[in-house]
């Protein structure tokens, strides 16, 4: 009863200030065009937030920071690749030149952006289609984040909590319009923010300060009872503060798949890449560098550090490793943290804001599926526009939905991590080659590039279908077909990553065909380029 | 050598540059804040164009929102 009140009070305090905000923003903003002044006129903080929300969503402080209490601080070098890569790289290296070429070629999509680039409307459905086929799983382990939060902070059902976040995920996307505005992302981003710096500095506060919450951890390996790490041990665990063996399963999962397939990956997010074609200028780009990278330090920094110092907390109190607490999901691993250690109204705040960050991040999600399916597919395809290709994108939608509630009920316990890794993956053997050329290499071509991308993505597609053992035990083909779960069962190649096979596949044959074939014109390269 | 309670040097190196890799960040955007302006006249312009474009992509050809958010 005392817990609904409480519930109730903070979910009130929340939506007055959403609700402030939003008054905030429509007082500045009488028209759509006064919408857009506004925007630029905005404080970078504001925009800096907004942006940062966007970025990190539900799975990353969920879904990761539980890895990091199965895999240990090794994870911070997603940290390390998060800010180099995602942020720096990513706003000052791709960022400009992908606002610039987005104008010139006046693309609106990604797909439509590396089409225009290499006048090839092949590559625009084609990517649409992979963007179309392979983001239900990013959105469904969104909704796991968001249900298996619910579910331990509300001590309800994980089915009840899915189908309830399913439920208002499609209110939300079919009401429409409610496209995340810029102030209550930056609001969301903030109280985040704010949410994880308490987080912090309860842990190490907790745990006596920071050296002495790390030796802790350093210790905790030979404090365990050695069963309850046996498992992760035999596959290469050698403690959450040092790195697996060289070599074992354990460190190609972490290394390959975690940091790599996700800290390389995020560059060529369609998701991301369109944003940068909304930046005002260069200079919101510098701007958003100094918050950002503050951001993402914070956000993914916290969420790794905390999930790894759980173990401590959790064995000082119950005796039990955090894997053991969340009943061997280690999904479960943050909220149950947050819920035992941190005060109830906390717990309850960060829920609702974690609810709310995943909300826009789906909606954002499924509105990316639905102009994949019906711009760049449809439209591509048929030549047609208006009153049928609106029936395929809302199609489209429904159908994006629909598979990610099933996914989110049929995919097995901790895969949030790795299903985002999944998705990285995909999107990078497919897209990075092509993206990055299209920014840096005049030299490449039409025929490079399409053979970079096809190549690209029939490799890791082959590679989780038949060899990746997570994906290919999960799908069962290459049983049904082989009798066997992977083709190669051997180590390290069940747990080595589709990444580090098909990228630098995809990149070389680019390289070579490109090399090639007859280089494209001058004239028309000066027309893509200007400006750059 | 232990470093922050951290006896593996791959461990806290990762930590130690987390925190440099952000402070570059910050150092980076500090000495750039005001640069990258200089044509922003034109480039929001340019902006503007694509966001208009983008609006009507979504909202008459794909009825996939109704109104500005």
């Amino acid at each position: 009863m005392e817990n609904t009140f409480l519930l109730t009070i903070v979910v009130l305090i929340y939506l007055l200030l959403v609700g402030y905000v939003g008054y905030i923003a429509w007082k500045r903003t009488k028209s759509a065009d006064d919408y857009m002044v506004a925007g630029r006129k905005t404080h970078p903080f504001i925009m800096a937030l907004s942006y940062g929300a966007t970025f990190i969503s539900t799975a990353a402080i969920v879904g990761f920071g539980g890895t990091a209490g199965v895999y240990g601080m090794g994870l911070l070098w997603l940290t390390v690749l998060n800010i180099i890569v995602g942020i720096f790289i990513a706003f000052v290296l791709f960022g400009k030149r992908t606002r610039k070429m987005g104008h010139n070629l006046s693309a609106l999509t990604f797909p439509e952006f590396l089409s225009r680039r290499y006048n090839s409307k092949f590559i625009q459905y084609f990517s649409g289609a992979v963007i179309f086929l392979g983001m239900p799983l990013y959105a469904s382990v969104v909704l796991i984040g968001m249900a298996r939060f619910v579910e331990t902070t509300l001590q309800i059902d994980y089915t009840i909590a899915l189908v309830i976040m399913a439920m208002i995920v499609a209110v939300y996307v079919v009401f429409g319009g409610l496209r995340g505005v810029m102030y209550t992302d930056a609001l969301q981003g903030t109280i985040m923010f704010v949410g994880m710096v308490i987080l912090l500095g309860s842990i190490y506060w907790i745990l006596g300060g920071v050296t002495a919450g790390n030796q802790a951890l350093t210790n905790l390996i030979n404090v365990v009872p050695a069963q309850a790490t046996a498992k992760a041990a035999a596959t290469g665990f050698t403690g959450w503060t040092s790195m697996p063996a060289l070599g074992s399963p354990f460190w190609w999962t972490l290394v390959s798949t975690l940091i790599l397939g996700v800290g390389i990956g995020v560059l060529s997010q369609p998701q991301l890449a369109v944003r940068f074609m909304t930046v005002k200028s260069n200079r919101e780009l510098n701007r958003a560098v100094l918050i950002g990278g503050i951001f993402i330090f914070m956000m993914t920094g916290t969420a790794f550090v905390v999930g790894a110092l759980s173990n401590v907390y959790f064995f000082d109190t119950v005796g039990k490793i955090a894997i053991q607490v969340a009943g061997g999901n280690m999904d479960k691993i943050i909220p149950t943290f947050i819920t035992s250690a941190m005060p109830l109204w906390f717990a309850y705040l960060f829920m609702i804001t974690l609810l709310s960050a995943a909300m826009s991040t789906l909606s954002s999600q499924f509105h990316v599926q639905g102009t994949a399916i019906g711009r760049d597919v449809y439209e591509t395809v048929t030549g047609t526009k208006g009153k049928s290709s609106v029936l395929v994108a809302r199609a489209g939608i429904t159908i994006a939905v629909i598979i990610a509630v099933i996914l989110g009920l049929i995919l097995p316990a901790g895969i949030i991590a790795v299903g985002t890794a999944i998705w990285f993956s995909i999107t990078a053997a497919a897209f990075l080659s092509m993206y990055a050329f299209a920014l840096f290499w005049k030299r490449s071509t039409k025929a490079g590039v399409i053979s970079g991308l096809v190549i690209g993505t029939l490799i890791s597609v082959f590679w989780l279908v038949f060899e990746y053992k997570k994906s290919a035990a999960a799908l069962g083909i290459c049983k049904a077909l082989t009798g066997q779960v992977v083709l190669i069962g051997t180590n390290p190649w069940p747990t080595v990553d589709s990444i580090v096979i098909a990228l630098p596949i995809s990149f070389l044959i680019t390289v070579i065909v490109s090399l090639l074939t007859k280089p494209p014109e001058k004239e028309q390269l000066d027309e893509i380029f200007k400006g750059i | 050598m232990m470093v922050l309670g951290i006896d593996d040097p791959w461990i806290w190196g990762a930590y130690i540059l987390c925190i440099l890799s952000m402070l570059s960040c910050v150092v980076y955007g500090a000495l750039n804040w005001n640069k990258g302006g200089e044509d922003e006249e034109e480039q929001i312009k340019e902006e503007m164009e694509w966001h208009k474009k983008e609006k009507e992509m979504e909202e008459k050809e794909l009825g996939l929102w109704d109104e500005e958010g």
